[in-house]
């Protein structure tokens, strides 16, 4: 068959698609504004107009009461091409131009004067996102693994239970005002979610019955989540068929919502309780509260699980002329694409500096949506990300040409080099440091030396947080860093805490604290954890393999243990004098001398 | 102020009034592009003014004088577009209107957006015929950085900065609030309805009857845009700080930054 009837044989370029859920509210947008008018006038409280924002989804700013940040909500990360275009549009109307994808699947918008906060709710009425219960002491965004559906270890898609769980909660009074925000992550396996630190994660698994049918359920994982203290969640049971997962959703906020600490702020996630009552008492409070939720319901409710599945449609290339290939797109190929598990097709992870995207970008982003992936629509992922799949392998040359012309094909998406931080001194109130721009500067220089092309690291995660708070994830990171200030003297400097062997599979550990490195010697440190590996390497190693055995103290180089690795880089980690070098105290992002400010958090607001 | 269609309308004119306009004499459509761009297709009898032409010589008579060149009488209805959102068609517009001559609209369009309407074009110059306009100033709807400096400290004064968040947060005159340029716009035109208009201002605590003072980087061009957009919704006071904050700069006035933040590295560019 010749090109030119190949072409014709394909279907015709569909249409952007349109989402199923409309999530929003239009009148939450004009109580939005009128709230803000009377808290102006002093007609509503400081604390009462917060928790107002807050549930709403309108998180305070760094250093000021006129700005505000709007953490848009996507649930399981499916975001449509219009959305992308829509955010685009308001990010220049009125935030800064560029939007951040978090860890969580939201897309922010940083820098928004808090009276133009409802003009952002108009928006993204017009094309059905909300930011309703993406802060405060709610449910937050429901995640999904952005390869559910396409992976090749999982049992089944659990998208439709996220978006159900989704829909479900959002307004829902069980959980407008819990002792503290809440999480669920939906995973499609073990190695692709983070289902062990939140508050409930769930794996879809399957199982035989005696009658030789099949049923749906999942492993679920209660009480893990990052912050200040962490801890890795715990398994309910062997198996929770599908038709438990909503009495087990509501068996769980209600324990919370009922016996949840509301006094101590700082200490009032779920993971405290679990952890205070231990796990066995816990564990068989929820299953005797399902029992009950199960038996009492005043009318039945179910989860409305849309198994319907989304038509995949491989859109027509706008022209078909091969043209030659632009460097790189080996490696591209290599370090940001994953196999589906659907014959000819790939997922492709965009990565994005610290989750930051222009309008421009995300413009194109939808353009490239629209003519590249066949189910239609993008997935944010976990980090910081954004990913496009159902792309035909014989459509990626082309894919990577586009992105290459939007400055969006960095390689090293699925490697060590994209390193997660979280926003830091850019936006929040309790940084300590610009972690933010900590993760760009690691990300740059890992690309720079084609360290995402190295197989050894490959499976090594980086993350980033400004404080000891765990936006950034640093504690599951193989390499792990959280800010603070350190001094010589009088004179102060940005200086991170970095641990070693954090991981969030099914051997979920938090990292082990080695040693506090200053700003400025970061990089230098990581590249020396990388020189020490080559050295001490077995063959057929890899980083994090070579990490995990020094942190279970069964390495038998030189680094034994996390002691050894502390002593081999502690040279690196003096102080010069200040005179002999400024910069030093400096942190990345500022020409003047290091000093802290905070704020007061809203986490726990 | 309402859009009879075929009617020229102030301020903003809509794509079939000057369709049905375009081969009236008393009508002179005015292309404020770089020359290569209007040389390259423009709208039928439009003439080209860049506004750098504008700006060398910016002195009232100077402008008078490039007026007269593209033949525009006391008289005349002046329509302006320009494909920089409007901006640039606005600081041309203002200067029309502070000349002293009363009718002249901004097209309700960019130039990308009249060609994606799938609307005629044309390479072909018109001939131009010389004429007289008359200089009548009109400082009502300027301001200086004297003038700012003693207004923006009274009650009934809001001065409006319409750069870009970012630099606004790095640096601005202090009292200053920011609505920037792309906030004026809406889909497929260069102001927002007049309804959504009046929103973003109620939201803001702008009253209508406010002396509105704008300005921008550096010649009043996104400035101009928000001066027209404040006239749409018929803001009877709004002056232009027409050399903007480069001037401010210069002169060594106050400025005012958000501190202890580094918003900049939120930026993806």
């Amino acid at each position: 068959m010749n090109l030119k009837m190949a072409q014709q044989l394909r279907p015709s370029k569909s249409a952007s698609k349109k989402p199923k859920i409309d999530w929003s509210r239009r009148e939450e947008a004009d109580n939005f504004a009128h709230t803000v008018k009377l808290y102006r006038q002093g007609k509503i409280d400081h604390d009462n107009f917060r928790r107002f924002r807050l549930q709403h989804g309108a998180y305070g700013t760094r250093m000021t009461d006129d700005y505000a940040m709007v953490r848009i909500k996507i649930p399981a990360g499916q975001i449509y091409p219009h959305q992308l275009e829509k955010i685009a549009q308001l990010s220049e109307m009125y935030s800064i131009g560029s939007a951040h994808v978090s860890t969580r699947e939201n897309v922010q918008l940083h820098w928004v004067v808090l009276e133009d906060v409802s003009e952002i709710m108009h928006g993204l009425a017009d094309v059905g996102l909300t930011s309703r219960e993406a802060c405060g002491n709610t449910v937050r965004n429901v995640m999904c693994s952005p390869l559910s559906g396409v992976c090749n270890d999982e049992e089944f898609d659990a998208t439709p239970y996220a978006i159900a769980t989704a829909r479900f909660l959002l307004r829902n009074p069980l959980n407008q005002s819990l002792p503290r925000k809440f999480k669920f992550n939906f995973s499609c396996c073990e190695k692709h979610g983070m289902t062990r630190i939140v508050d409930v994660g769930l794996i879809p698994q399957i199982r035989k019955l005696d009658d030789k049918t099949m049923q749906h359920g999942f492993k679920i994982f209660l009480g893990g989540g990052l912050g200040n203290k962490s801890f890795v969640g715990h398994q309910l049971e062997d198996f929770t068929p599908e038709e438990d997962l909503l009495y087990t959703s509501i068996a769980v906020l209600q324990i919370f919502d009922r016996i949840g600490d509301r006094k101590n702020m700082a200490r009032n996630r779920m993971r405290y309780l679990v952890n205070e009552m231990g796990w066995d008492k816990f564990k068989n409070l929820v299953l005797k509260e399902r029992t009950i939720v199960r038996a009492t319901q005043s009318v039945i409710i179910r989860l409305n699980i849309n198994k319907k599945s989304n038509e995949i449609k491989r859109p027509i290339s706008v022209s078909s002329e091969n043209g030659s290939i632009p460097d790189g797109y080996a490696r591209w190929l290599k370090t940001t694409t994953y196999k589906q598990k659907q014959e000819g097709y790939r997922a492709v992870f965009v990565t994005l500096e610290s989750g930051d995207i222009t309008a421009n970008q995300l413009r194109a982003m939808a353009d490239i949506t629209k003519d590249f992936s066949a189910e239609g629509f993008a997935r944010n992922g976990f980090s910081q990300d954004i990913i496009l799949r159902y792309v035909h392998e014989s459509d990626l040359p082309k894919l990577y040409s586009r992105l290459l012309e939007v400055g969006l094909a960095n390689s090293g998406s699925l490697t060590m080099a994209s390193a997660v931080g979280c926003s830091g001194t850019s936006s929040c109130n309790l940084a300590l440091t610009n972690s933010h721009r900590l993760a760009k500067e690691i990300q740059r220089k890992f690309l720079e030396l084609k360290l995402d092309d190295d197989d050894d690291l490959r499976d090594a995660t980086i993350k980033i947080s400004g404080c000891p708070n765990s936006c950034g994830q640093h504690e599951i990171a193989t390499i792990g860093f959280f800010g603070g200030g350190a001094r010589v003297g009088k004179d102060m400097y940005p200086n991170y805490s970095m641990s070693l062997g954090g991981r969030f599979d099914d051997k979920s550990m938090l990292g082990v604290t080695c040693i506090r490195v200053p700003v400025k010697r970061t990089i230098p440190v990581i590249l020396k954890i990388i020189e020490l590996y080559k050295k001490n390497k077995q063959s057929d190693d890899t980083l994090s393999r070579w990490i995990d055995r020094i942190v279970h103290g069964n390495e038998s180089s030189e680094i034994k243990s996390v002691k050894d690795m502390q002593k081999v880089l502690s040279p690196l980690v003096v102080p010069p004098s200040k005179d002999d070098d400024p910069d030093f105290y400096a942190d990345y992002g500022s020409d003047t001398s290091y000093h802290t400010v905070t704020g007061k958090g809203e986490c726990a607001a | 102020m309402c859009s009879l269609s075929n009617e020229i309308t102030y301020p903003t004119v809509d794509v079939d009034a000057i369709r049905s306009k375009i081969n009236d004499d008393s009508v002179r459509l005015i292309d404020v592009r770089r020359e290569e761009d209007y040389n390259q297709g423009h709208i039928p009898n439009a003439v080209n003014l860049p506004l750098a032409s504008l700006l060398s010589g910016d002195s009232p008579e100077s402008a008078v004088k490039l007026f007269e060149e593209l033949g525009i009488a006391d008289d005349t209805k002046v329509v302006v577009y320009d494909d920089t959102f409007g901006a640039l068609a606005s600081r041309v517009a203002w200067t029309l209107q502070y000349i002293g001559h009363k009718n002249v609209a901004l097209l309700e369009v960019t130039y990308s957006q009249w060609k994606e309407l799938g609307l005629k074009t044309s390479t072909e110059k018109p001939n131009i015929k010389s004429t007289k306009h008359s200089l009548n100033l009109n400082p009502e709807i300027m301001a200086t950085a004297e003038y700012l400096e003693n207004a923006k400290e009274k009650d009934n004064v809001v001065l409006i900065d319409n750069r870009e968040r970012l630099n606004f947060l790095e640096q601005h005159i202090p009292g200053s609030i920011n609505i920037p340029y792309r906030t004026l716009a809406t889909d497929g035109k260069i102001l927002r309805t007049k309804e959504s208009m009046r929103n973003l201002l109620k939201n803001r605590g702008i009253p209508e009857d406010a002396e509105i003072i704008t300005y921008c980087g550096s010649v009043g061009t996104l400035s101009g845009l928000a001066y027209y957009a404040l006239k749409s919704i018929g803001v009877p006071n709004v002056k232009l700080y027409v050399n903007s904050f480069k001037e401010w700069k210069k002169l060594e006035k106050p400025v005012g930054k958000q501190e202890n933040a580094a918003y900049w590295d939120l930026s993806a560019e």
